[in-house]
């Protein structure tokens, strides 16, 4: 087990480019938001008591046996059609063998050489760039328990003093979705490949068939990267970057690879076809497990499931429920809300479609909620090194933080105070208003005392106000926040003013 | 022994509907005979004394207030151990599973609670039902009722022994290549294996998913309808289950004990017969063949060309499914644990509590079958055996688009001595020869005991197959079959077995 270190050799990505071409590679697993699990009644739900949502089928008891869950295959489908896949005509599930003490039979039901969809595409744009991302196979499998190392170092099993298995996840259901070698995209792969899984959890969520939270595991990506000579036009041999969990980390695992692999064929050496650990603290990939062809995994079909047959009838009828697709929304959304194509891309490239769009929904305008999204919160996703949508805050507070500003409860300034409350877990926007006494003074009671206070204390000021500069009362105003701690309502301060002075 | 327990499950329904017996008196009788006679025949691995006698006792109380759940109510039953039951011990015929007690039940096993039979008990097996004599039970063999030197077949030796020794009037087998149908055959017993998706397999602990059913084993062909009819039917636990409406198979058993075969079209099967095939077994299933004909049926020979390959295709599909499924069996979540000493990681718990707790015939097939899955080899031997598989199967369509039933000898031989195959796997395998293909193609099978081979006095079998979903036809030439040996015999073949009394 190799400590993470970072004196591995990188090549700077400049230089990369100029004598590598990178493919690109990626697997997305969705989790489903089934009512319940791939193969049983247990609920889809992980977290909780451990081992309280299982069965003997989930369990892997002897004897049990699986039954598809219809709505998965429903999902499935859904997913493939809106990837512009084919839909198979008739399918079976596999069985994928290896021992590993979170997975229940010690194989894994999922799919081998008969994918319910197949090649599909996507077309991802960046800078105004669109690239087309060919998906190769979506499939439907189930997730494993999940293992706790309890001591090492590591928290990984090796060194671990002893292990806890929490089977709730045993039997979710996932759709592996994995794409073909993305060429072609130079110096732009990393953020192709952030843009990809973007616009993959932005279709998922509008399909509805999944919570699509990355920081939850609810989306979880792997990311293949090799390098062959500049123009070769050849393969070169891929490293497997496992459990990428944030838009950003994708990214930076992408240009990490890149370097790293660069750095060890300039130097004459070789690639190790490999999986790697990705440590989002640091930012770097260390060695996992070595892929070799020993690896085998024993694929045969399920006995104890009859092939997956969807009528075409059935197909059609669920295409009809596919939400708009991305390219033809992006359009629509950008006319409705009066953006400029800058505005959009910069929307877009931050991931923030969506949740501009849910926020505008809550009654936002469009200006406030790209506003917020872009600015504030862009800001402290950045110093958490979180992407947006793993922010602890959700459109409708945005929404009702802004209504606030509007309603004059809050001020622009109190606004960013609120947003830190709601971000620091201290509740809704009106319980941080509430509890830290954020809203904004506009009594005239209260207000007028303090005008009064600023007038006397500044005279030649107040002389210049009626002398009708008006102008000049910004001093003044500024005198009144100051007392009022920021939170006057700055118009009613400016009228009261120019009353007394009229 | 108390008459009692001789009689058949449907002379003891008539009994308890008509008052003359309760279902206490009639579970106590068959436990004191397990007590009795157990000892030499080791038909059992767990005998429930107290739960048998608190259904029974259930039972005799419904009956009481008018509420009989069916006609078996009542009639006690064992049950396979490769079937779960919540509460009892469920082993395989394995260490690795000693001392687990599933916490839920077969759906079988729910349908007997359903229908009121008392569960007398867990019954014997080879381990994980791979064998053809039940010594491959981690827990000491079972011995044949008609000559305790001798197997009771297998995998479901138990079972059969239980009936053939009047210790169950009725039990549950199970059937992966002739489980039921050979112990039947080598017993004097009647042992049916259904269509494949007739019967959940919902709690079967796995040996060939594609392969497994669970099937009556009894003393009469009409015992074994009646028990078929109250453990088929869809199970929408099982995805393999067939969701249809079955005839009654009773009512089928019913008709055909009139023993009329007027109409009926009898193919024998060319390919199950010659060189290995003891005389004797040779001989008594010529004589049913030629009973067939006195009762009126049309017999022709049919070939079946493929089934030369089934025995080569079974022990390749077989052990490559058994391979995954026992993977489960792991050490992490129940079953025996071993410990090694040290500080062991995960992997050697499980390497170590593995090698402990499976049998050698159970290493030998998982080694078989994760070879013939293994990447480079899976299409030579696993691809190349499904493609039998389907030639076995339109073998059978031909077959069945001529004749009503096809019919062979259950097994080649009568029961061979313990420990004289035990050697050599091969000799153990080729007694399935005639029962595999049905399992290969899913088509349901009967063996009604035809007499005795001249050569050792020993019970042989015959064999009716049928096309799938027509389990109904087994049942019809089988109590034909039965209802002109019954009056050639005065009584079933297994009134002329010897007693196993030692007082």
């Amino acid at each position: 087990m190799t400590a993470p270190t970072t004196d591995t050799a990188l090549m700077p990505f400049d230089d990369v480019l100029a004598a590598y071409d990178p493919a690109l590679g990626l697997e997305v697993h969705v989790e489903l938001n089934t009512a319940s699990k791939m193969f049983c009644g247990c609920p889809a739900v992980f977290g909780g008591e451990p081992n309280a949502g299982v069965c003997p089928t989930c369990l892997g008891l002897p004897g049990a046996m699986p039954v598809v869950n219809g709505k998965a295959v429903e999902s499935a489908i859904r997913i493939g059609l809106a990837l512009n896949c084919e839909i198979a005509e008739w399918c079976r599930f596999a069985r994928k063998n290896y021992f590993y003490p979170d997975m229940p039979k010690n194989f894994q039901t999922s799919q081998y050489d008969e994918p319910i969809c197949f090649d599909g595409f996507m077309d991802v744009e960046v800078e105004g760039t669109t690239y087309r991302v060919e998906i190769e196979r979506a499939h439907m499998e189930e997730d494993t328990g999940k293992s706790l190392h309890v001591g090492g170092s590591t928290g990984r099993i090796h060194g671990a003093d002893h292990s806890l298995v929490d089977y709730n996840r045993a039997g979710i259901p996932l759709i592996e979705i994995v794409t073909r070698p993305i060429l072609g995209a130079g110096e732009k792969a990393p953020e192709v490949a952030k843009a990809y899984v973007a616009q993959l959890r932005e279709l998922i969520v509008a399909l509805g068939v999944s919570e699509a939270r990355m920081d939850q595991g609810n989306l979880r990506a792997d990311v293949n990267l090799s390098l062959s000579p500049k123009g070769s036009g050849t393969l070169g041999t891929r490293t497997e970057t496992k459990n990428v969990n944030s838009f950003r980390s994708v990214e930076r695992a992408v240009r990490y690879e890149m370097q790293r692999h660069a750095a060890i064929l300039s130097g004459g050496g070789t690639i190790l076809q490999e999986t790697r650990h990705w440590h989002e603290d640091t930012g770097i990939t260390t060695s996992g497990r070595v892929k070799s062809d020993a690896e085998d995994y024993r694929y045969f079909p399920e006995p104890d499931l009859v092939p997956v047959a969807p009528s075409r009838e059935w197909v059609e009828e669920l295409r009809g429920t596919l939400p708009e697709n991305p390219t033809v929304r992006r359009s629509r959304l950008q006319a409705e809300w009066g953006f400029s194509d800058l505005e959009m891309r910069d929307t877009v490239g931050a991931g923030a479609l969506g949740l501009v769009e849910e926020t505008i929904a809550e009654g936002a305008a469009p200006q406030a909620a790209r506003k917020w999204w872009l600015g504030e919160l862009a800001r402290r996703s950045n110093e958490d090194g979180v992407d947006l949508v793993d922010l602890p805050i959700t459109p409708a507070d945005v929404a009702r933080i802004q209504a606030l500003v509007d309603e004059k409860v809050v001020n622009d300034k109190l606004a960013r105070q609120v947003f830190e409350g709601v971000l620091a877990g201290e509740g809704t926007p009106d319980e941080v208003v509430e509890k830290r006494g954020l809203a904004v003074v506009s009594d005239d009671g209260a207000l007028g005392a303090a005008v009064d206070n600023a007038i006397a204390a500044n005279p030649d000021v107040a002389d210049k106000i009626r002398d009708g500069k008006h102008a000049a009362a910004g001093a003044l105003i500024g005198a009144v926040m100051k007392e009022m701690r920021g939170q006057a309502d700055a118009g009613r301060v400016r009228e009261l003013i120019l009353e007394k002075l009229a | 022994m108390t008459e009692i327990v001789r009689s058949t499950a449907a002379a003891l329904a008539e009994r308890l509907a008509a008052g003359e017996v309760t279902s206490t008196e009639l579970t106590e009788a068959h436990l004191d005979r397990i007590d009795a006679v157990d000892g030499a025949v080791h038909a059992f691995l767990h005998v429930d004394r107290d739960g048998a006698l608190a259904d029974a006792a259930e039972s005799d109380a419904r009956r009481a207030r008018g509420e009989a759940r069916g006609p078996l109510d009542g009639v006690p039953i064992a049950v396979k151990d490769v079937l779960t039951t919540r509460g009892l011990p469920t082993t395989c015929g394995s260490r690795i599973l000693e001392g687990w007690i599933p916490p839920y039940d077969a759906t079988v096993v729910t349908r007997l609670r359903e229908a009121g039979l008392p569960i007398l008990g867990k019954t014997n097996m080879d381990e994980f039902a791979m064998g053809s004599s039940t010594e491959h039970s981690a827990y000491g063999p079972t011995r044949n009722p008609w000559d305790l030197d001798r197997i009771p077949g297998g995998s479901g030796g138990g079972s059969a022994a239980a009936v053939a020794a009047f210790e169950a009037p009725l039990a549950i087998g199970t059937d992966t290549g002739g489980s039921i149908r050979q112990p039947g055959a080598v017993t004097g017993t009647v042992g049916v294996k259904p269509t494949y998706g007739g019967v959940s397999r919902y709690g079967l602990v796995a040996l060939a998913n594609s392969l497994d059913q669970a099937g009556p084993v009894t003393r009469t062909v009409l015992d074994a309808a009646m028990l078929h009819d109250v453990i088929g039917g869809h199970d929408p636990r099982d995805s393999t289950s067939i969701a249809q409406e079955w005839p009654s198979f009773t009512e089928a058993a019913r008709a055909g004990s009139t023993g009329d075969m007027t109409g009926v079209k009898v193919g024998v099967i060319t390919e199950l017969a010659g060189e290995g095939w003891q005389p004797g077994v040779m001989a008594r299933f010529q004589e049913s063949v030629d009973l067939l004909v006195k009762a009126g049926a049309e017999v022709v020979e049919v070939s079946c060309p493929s089934f030369v390959h089934a025995l080569a295709a079974y022990y390749l599909i077989l052990p490559a499914e058994a391979s995954s499924n026992l993977a489960k069996f792991d050490a992490m979540r129940f079953g025996l644990r071993v410990v090694p000493d040290g500080d062991p990681s995960a992997e050697e718990v499980m390497r170590a509590t593995r090698d402990a707790g499976f049998g050698d015939e159970v290493k030998r097939r998982i080694i078989l079958g994760t070879y013939a899955l293994s990447s480079g080899y899976y299409d030579a031997y696993y691809g190349q055996a499904q493609k039998i598989r389907t030639l076995i199967s339109r073998d059978f369509d031909a077959a069945f688009g001529s004749v009503d039933v096809l019919v062979s000898p259950t097994a080649p031989t009568t029961a061979f001595r313990l420990g004289e195959k035990l050697d050599d796997p091969m000799a153990m395998y080729l007694n399935d020869l005639a029962t595999i293909p049905a399992n290969l193609a899913g088509v349901p099978g009967i063996s009604v005991p035809n007499g005795l081979a001249d050569e050792d006095g020993l019970p042989s079998g015959f064999q009716v197959l049928a096309p799938a979903l027509a389990d109904d036809r087994v049942y019809r030439v089988g109590a034909a079959l039965e209802a002109m040996y019954a009056e050639q015999w005065g009584g079933l073949l297994l009134d002329r077995a010897p007693g196993l009394e030692t007082e």
